[in-house]
């Protein structure tokens, strides 16, 4: 049955139905909803609620909690997002497998409290310090956060790597009618041999850690954290194309901006433009080889990158398509969305209309 | 034969690669044998700071995580609310705990989180090469402090267990010395009551063990004990800082 939810409500209860039994967080607009949720729906689950005293130490707990064999998450909004990178990179080399929700507003510093797409590249570059990854998604309605959400714990385990969504204040903040899946059995997770739960004695003990002072032991750690992304990039890509069969010109968004890109697609199209979207769900890894085939199609003339940002993913954009047809950028920020007549506005003198 | 000395099961058999002198193997010990005491085999959990004693995960018998520089007792919230009938105790130095992670033991002292801290402070950053800390006696000179810590640049040395124990949170705080014998065994029966008072469910416990650091201190094993027990102690006061059990009484 379909109810309508906030889109932030509407993470947590999924998250908790996918088996989130720890929640950390600190408050920080516009994510509230969540930490609010779980403060009054961990307790009726069995799980943990703790308003941590920072970001730091939330996401270190989410540490411990994790280590010790839990599914555990945090939420937070960019400048608190800021405050977990070490935490995150941590995470990354202990490989510990949470979710992180970033409810996106726009910065830099302070910033505002509006919607922004201006972490991308801390989200998929990686923030904190070393060579790691995230499994980052960027949904672009409740129900896809929902539905990602529900099965992040079972990625995040999968390889031991934490999942991050990408969301913006919109996406958090809008209410739409969502289908949130039944509550996952823990018994059917899959077994943990890694975790510090206290049992550990002798050859038994496990240690989680992040220190290899011996060069040699490093490099293996890094090259088995990549070979998972690797794999992750195989198994895990995911994007969507909206009207690309024959389009003309190419928009590139993720998140709610897609959406909007959408609504522009068509009113273009009703122009006689041809027009498509290409969606990219996962933004690590990002869909670099569909772009490029999309790109190889005799139909495609350009490629124009929207974002909430002064332009960060279109340097993926750029990536994919790699120089094959020309990739023009589109942006607005500060917490300014643009409306799909803008973007509109924008094809239309590029095209000379 | 008769055995009258044996190396507790709670240590494994791994070298300690702390410096001769260094009281961190002692604190070691101490932990290590209150835990089996107190019948912890396959049932503690122990968090290793970013330190000296940052490779503590190598020698402790149990599973273990290691964690960010001053972060652990925020680690350790994590693990002990995921795993509450197990027993968590913390390690760190006073760089970890007094400077970089004031925050995170304020507020797991503060929760009355059910941890027990083993709170080592040897007036020094001992992994870094000899750095002030914030918990470097007024005068006393460090790589950091070359003419000695001067109060009007760098400010006093933090007191940890008089800070804490105004909160409400804690149920035992104590400083202890490894100067001598007498303290270690002084040092030995706090570990096991704040270890104790976890596992009887009373919440937050914090040991400070007032150590050395010959190395970058620059005198010998014996001068630092002495330094510990005739300096330091005059800063850092021993005693019961708090006791939720002897105020009941
Ligand atoms: C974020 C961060 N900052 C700085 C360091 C470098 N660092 C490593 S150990 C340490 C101080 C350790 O001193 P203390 O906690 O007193 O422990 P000791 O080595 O004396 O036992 C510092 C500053 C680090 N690892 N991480
Ligand atoms: S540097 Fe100091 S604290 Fe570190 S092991 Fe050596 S003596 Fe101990």
């Amino acid at each position: 049955m379909k109810q309508l939810m906030k889109g932030n409500e509407a993470i947590a209860e999924a998250a908790i139905r996918g088996g989130c039994r720890a929640f950390f967080g600190y408050p920080i607009t516009p994510q509230n909803e969540i930490p609010e949720y779980c403060s009054k729906r961990m307790p009726e689950v069995g799980g943990v609620f703790i308003q941590a005293e920072s970001e730091v130490s939330a996401i270190n707990m989410v540490y411990g909690a994790a280590g010790a064999g839990a599914r555990a998450m945090t939420s937070s909004s960019s400048p608190g997002i800021s405050l977990k990178q070490e935490g995150i990179s941590y995470i990354c080399g202990s490989e510990l497998p949470c979710l992180i929700v970033n409810i996106v507003r726009a910065g830099p510093g302070l910033g505002g409290i509006q919607p922004a797409q201006s972490d991308y590249f801390q989200a998929v570059k990686g923030g904190g310090h070393g060579d790691y990854h995230m499994l980052v998604y960027g949904p672009e309605s409740v129900q896809e956060a929902v539905d990602i959400a529900y099965d992040a714990f079972d990625k995040a385990e999968k390889y031991r790597a934490p999942v991050m969504i990408l969301g913006d204040g919109m996406l958090g903040q809008i209410m739409e009618a969502v289908e949130i899946p039944p509550m996952k059995d823990p018994a059917t997770f899959p077994k943990k041999d890694w975790v510090t739960d206290g049992t550990g004695i002798g050859s038994n003990r496990r240690i989680i850690n992040s220190l290899y002072i011996e060069p040699d032991a490093l490099e293996t750690v890094n090259h088995r954290l990549f070979a998972r992304y690797k794999e992750m990039a195989e198994n895990e890509t995911a994007f969507e194309c909206y009207k690309t069969d024959d389009a003309e010109i190419v928009l590139v968004a993720y998140g709610t901006v897609a959406r909007i890109c959408k609504s522009a697609v068509n009113m273009l199209r009703a122009n006689g433009i041809k027009a498509g979207l290409f969606r990219p769900i996962t933004l690590y890894p990002y869909p670099y080889e569909v772009l490029a085939k999309i790109a190889a199609q005799d139909s495609v003339k350009s490629f124009l990158a929207v974002e909430l940002s002064m332009g960060q993913m279109v340097e993926d954009v750029r990536l994919g398509v790699n120089g094959k047809k020309p990739v023009e950028f589109f942006g607005r920020t500060g917490g300014a969305v643009m409306s799909p007549e803008d973007i509109v506005k924008v094809v239309m003198q590029k095209e000379g209309r | 034969m008769a055995v009258v000395f044996e190396k507790t099961k709670m240590l494994t058999d791994v070298n300690f690669h702390y410096c001769p002198g260094c009281t961190h193997g002692i604190a070691h010990r101490l932990i290590a044998e209150a835990l089996e005491e107190l019948g912890c085999e396959g049932k503690a959990i122990g968090i290793a700071p970013v330190g000296c004693a940052v490779f503590a995960y190598k020698y402790f018998n149990c599973d273990m995580q290691q964690v960010a520089h001053g972060r652990a007792p925020a680690a350790a919230t994590g693990v002990k609310r995921v795993c509450p009938d197990k027993v968590v105790f913390v390690y760190q130095g006073d760089g970890d705990l007094a400077s970089i992670g004031t925050a995170e033991i304020i507020h797991a002292a503060a929760r009355g989180e059910n941890i027990t801290v083993i709170f080592i402070n040897n007036a020094i950053y001992g992994m870094t090469g000899g750095q002030m800390a914030p918990t470097t006696l007024i005068g006393q000179k460090t790589t950091t402090s070359p003419h000695g810590r001067d109060a009007s640049v760098s400010g006093n040395p933090i007191k940890v267990c008089e800070l804490l124990s105004t909160l409400d949170g804690p149920s035992y705080i104590a400083r202890c010395a490894l100067s001598d014998p007498a303290n270690v065994m002084k040092a030995k029966k706090a570990i096991t009551k704040g270890l104790k008072n976890q596992i009887e469910g009373k919440g937050f416990s914090l040991i400070e063990l007032l150590s050395t650091c010959p190395t970058n201190m620059g005198i010998t094993p014996i001068a630092a004990l002495d330094y510990v027990k005739n300096e330091m102690t005059k800063i850092f006061p021993l005693g019961v800082y708090k006791d939720i059990d002897a105020a009941q009484k």
